[in-house]
């Protein structure tokens, strides 16, 4: 909640280096759609959009939008060489298959566990799941962009969630303005600190266990 | 004998849809919603609809203009967070909505098409509001969901190309529900931007054979501003 742009794009900065060339990758609404201005160049993935197409190319230069080619969130997109379009049921055979390599998604919270909430505060926001239900349970990878904390601060990365659940223990990776952390049987695993100094705000805003592997600097 | 010619006007396409009535609309955020079919329904005045859409459109884009003028009482969608009107209805108790996961909405539209009476799936199983009411099956070891088929009275889609027989081509991303829907009513309208006479379609690239569909009708365009136009 209130990241800056240069938050938002630092966290798909670092989301963007978890991708390799070769990868079918789906993508979310907001930070994860900002990943592909992020990658390396020669990096050549497959984009999907479960609205009905595989290879989403750049955005069209204004006054080239086409209305009926758009991302799952509505907006105009180009294709890559070698795209395809199919309907949504072929769209979500092909992500519960498990052929979607690596899904990048926003969360409201995300406990120790890697159960991830991210599709309703009841009584306050009930837009629907849309399709991240099939993307959280069956992509072979679930990273999580979000902030650390919540508009109030308190911690997204939780012991239990105590909203409703998308789907269980689903998540791989979480990349925050603060840290990136991985989950494993143990609970949260931080791995990296955006800024080294945080290490201490980063364990005061995460709730739940967490082991520290930080690389030697 | 088949009837090898399913030209229609729009009007007459929709002259005996009722209040009250079961209607599936294309269109994923309103790229493939049929603008011409939704227009002359609200022009029309039926209420008490009971919709069938992946999403809630925008406010005024797709079918969320059905939703701002009162005419939809129940909504079987996996998203309305693009039309906020549609959470309000909902919260004020006027909009019963009934969500499902995205993927399990197009396969039970599927299936409502293709002569099944549900489908089994492991989606949302771990999710209270998904799992609620519905029966647990186990099959080969593993737990699923037994999801319902979906079907309705009328299904409205929007295609790029029809021939006279209703054979339906589509336009990139506005495929999405619309070959699913067309086979899951009982009467399906499709709206196209051109129809063409037998033969000139590539038996090759048709989506939606004919025998599904009763009418086709020439769009007029869609007459709403998109989000990304400024």
């Amino acid at each position: 909640m209130g990241l800056g742009v240069i938050e938002r794009e630092r966290i798909a900065k670092r989301a963007a280096r978890e991708i390799k060339s070769g990868m079918i990758v789906n993508l979310g609404i907001g930070i994860p759609s900002l990943v592909p201005n992020f990658l390396d160049p020669g990096t050549s993935v497959m984009i999907q959009s479960e609205n009905g197409l595989l290879g989403i190319g750049e955005s069209p230069e204004k006054g080239r939008e086409d209305e009926n080619l758009c991302n799952a969130a509505g907006w105009p997109v180009t294709v890559v060489k070698g795209a395809s379009y199919f309907d949504s049921a072929l769209s979500f055979g092909m992500i519960r298959k498990g052929a979607i390599d690596v899904t990048i998604l926003g969360s409201l919270q995300v406990s120790q566990s890697g159960d991830l909430a991210n599709w309703i505060v009841p009584g306050k926001k009930v837009p629907g799941m849309g399709g991240a239900m099939e993307l959280a349970q069956k992509a072979k990878k679930v990273i999580v962009v979000m902030s650390h904390t919540d508009k109030n601060g308190a911690p997204k990365l939780v012991a239990d969630c105590t909203l409703p659940l998308t789907a269980k223990g689903c998540v791989d990776m979480v990349i925050t303005e603060k840290a990136v952390i991985t989950i494993d049987s143990g609970g949260f695993v931080l791995k990296e600190l955006m800024n080294e100094e945080d290490l201490d705000d980063v364990l005061r805003l995460t709730d739940g266990k967490v082991r520290i592997e930080l690389p030697l600097s | 004998m088949t009837v090898l010619n399913k030209r229609i006007a729009v009007e007459d396409a929709i002259a005996d849809l009722k209040d009250e009535a079961t209607v599936m609309f294309g269109g994923f955020g309103g790229v493939g919603s049929p603008p011409s079919f939704i227009s002359a329904i609200l022009k029309k005045g039926v209420k008490n609809l009971t919709v069938i859409c992946n999403d809630a459109g925008f406010p005024a884009i797709g079918i969320g203009p059905l939703i701002v003028n009162n005419r939809v009482r129940r909504l079987i969608a996996s998203h309305i967070g693009s039309n906020p009107v549609a959470g309000k209805q909902m919260t004020d108790g006027f909009l019963a909505v009934e969500f499902s996961p995205q993927g399990t909405l197009a396969e039970r539209i599927r299936a409502g098409g293709t002569g099944l009476g549900g489908i089994l799936t492991d989606i949302g199983i771990d999710n209270d509001m998904v799992r609620q009411g519905k029966k647990i099956v186990s099959l080969n070891g593993r737990e699923y969901l037994a999801e319902e088929a979906l079907s309705a009275e009328y299904a409205f889609i929007y295609g790029k190309t029809a021939d006279e027989f209703g054979n339906i081509i589509y336009d990139k991303t506005a495929r999405n529900m619309n070959p699913l829907m067309a086979m899951a009513a009982d009467r399906t309208f499709a709206e196209v931007e051109r129809i063409v006479p037998l033969g000139e379609l590539d038996e090759e690239e048709v989506v939606t054979p004919g025998v599904f569909v009763e009418g086709v009708a020439e769009t007029e365009g869609v007459n709403w501003k998109w989000v990304w136009e400024s």
